[in-house]
């Protein structure tokens, strides 16, 4: 068993245009720096991305669409970014919002082998047009499909390397849902152990969910909001 | 005299109750926080995934891996647990949380809720609002009762793009009280000083008036 690559780049190389990804993080707080960076650099194009939200202007998946490398986002709230909204107000960018329970629940259910979901969130709404709607006990409920995804890109705090991973705190949040749902899955880690070294009772995503891994260098894990009180 | 958006939080904090789980949305509900009575449980649900959310760090000890759904860098508290998003708003969804706190543009006299989209403006998305008001099995709704422009936000229908149907069971404005009834918003307190004929004009949807209604006090 050999999951281990070398970098972002060796990671990501076989990722071309038109490829349908999944991004870990929620807002800036647990995403896949270094892949980000390698996939701006490769300048691939035509990027469809399920991602909770969008990076900001210069962080996050805002490089790539800086790049204008991304086609289409899939997401529950964008637009801390000037950037984005330039894009998607003149057409050049095609956004999907929807509930971040059910974008989160569709990663799982990929990772799941379940084809879809029933879910009462957006019955009664525009998220509702066009979707099967079944009663049950009383209550609608919207089928919505497990997501389809060419590569799920993740980052987390410790790996090793059978790919086992550990999350750190609210950076969990939606990473080990795309681990498991990404036809290949690629993590990032801060810290690369060998396999042995976690404490199985510990592991949040079982490594036969990752497919590549490897130590990532230079985090800046920039804070979208620091709000502290102060000492006294 | 209207209540400030304080006064909203501190009333809201009475609907409160020992042992609660409880969901805070951004804006004024987040505010409710701080009036958490002294020796009260409640324990605060962050839908990015955690239960036990504690007050913002000091400066110099936040930490990038610790945020809220605003995206704020926050604190734990004992007994807190970290968990992913699906878990997180597949406990929404169950109707674990005993309580949910938001905001709101518009709320019907049914208790639909529209809080995430004005068309014609910039559409940042839902977030877990849907989700949240859908499962939610106690929704109280934090707003101003106008608008800037002084048009009611308490309509007979809402104007705007919809978040969730009949979900709305109590509102909490600066101006009042009201529980959403099968009848229309009830008028359950006055903010101290506002009359009640003040609060039935500025209330566009069908308002049921019943017997005297006590002034909130702080």
């Amino acid at each position: 068993m050999n999951k281990i690559v070398a970098n972002a780049d060796d990671a990501i190389k076989d990722i071309s245009d038109g490829a349908v990804l999944m991004l870990g993080g929620f807002g800036l707080c647990g995403i896949p720096e270094n892949c980000i960076t390698a996939l701006v650099k490769k300048g691939i194009k035509n990027l469809t991305c399920i991602s909770n939200n969008a990076g900001v202007d210069d962080f996050g998946i805002g490089l790539m669409l800086q790049q204008k490398q991304v086609k289409k986002m899939i997401s529950s709230y964008v637009g801390e970014n000037a950037e984005f909204e330039r894009q998607l107000l003149s057409g050049e960018l095609e956004v999907e919002l929807i509930p971040q329970g059910t974008l989160a629940t569709r990663c799982m259910a990929a990772g799941f082998g379940m084809p879809a979901i029933f879910t009462p969130a957006g019955v009664g709404t525009e998220v509702a047009k066009g979707k099967e709607i079944r009663n049950f006990n009383g209550k609608d409920y919207l089928l919505e499909y497990a997501f389809n995804a060419d590569f799920a890109i993740v980052k987390a705090w410790k790996g090793d390397t059978h790919g086992n991973l550990i999350y750190k705190e609210t950076a969990r949040n939606f990473n080990p849902l795309m681990a498991m749902g990404g036809r290949i899955t690629i993590a990032e880690v801060e810290e690369l152990v060998p396999a042995g070294k976690l404490d199985p009772n510990n592991i949040h995503t079982p490594g036969i969910y990752v497919h590549r891994i490897f130590q990532g260098i230079n985090y800046q894990k920039r804070i979208e909001q620091k709000t502290v009180r102060p000492k006294n | 005299m209207a209540l400030t958006k304080e006064q909203i939080a501190q009333r809201i904090a009475r609907e409160l109750r020992d042992g609660y789980y409880v969901n805070l949305g951004i804006g004024i509900p987040t505010l409710v926080a701080n009036y958490i009575p002294g020796g009260m449980n409640v324990v605060l649900q962050s839908e990015n995934g955690l239960l036990g959310m504690g007050p913002f760090p000091f400066d110099g000890e936040e930490d990038p891996d610790l945020i809220n759904a605003g995206k704020q860098t926050i604190t734990t508290v004992p007994g807190s647990a970290f968990f992913d998003s699906a878990l997180s708003f597949g406990m929404i969804r169950a109707g674990k949380v005993d309580l949910t706190v938001l905001g709101a543009m518009e709320v019907s006299e049914r208790g639909d809720i529209a809080n995430w989209k004005i068309p014609g403006k910039m559409v940042k998305g839902m977030g877990g609002a849907m989700d949240l008001v859908a499962s939610a099995r106690n929704i109280i709704v934090a707003m101003m009762h106008t608008n800037p422009k002084g048009e009611s936000k308490l309509l007979p229908e809402c104007s705007l793009p919809l978040t969730g149907v009949h979900c709305v069971k109590k509102i909490v404005s600066d101006l009042a009280v009201l529980a959403v009834t099968d009848e229309g918003f009830k008028l359950l307190e006055r903010a101290p000083g506002v009359s009640v004929e003040e609060i039935k004009s500025k209330t566009a949807g069908k308002l049921v008036v019943e017997g005297g209604i006590p002034a909130m006090e702080f």
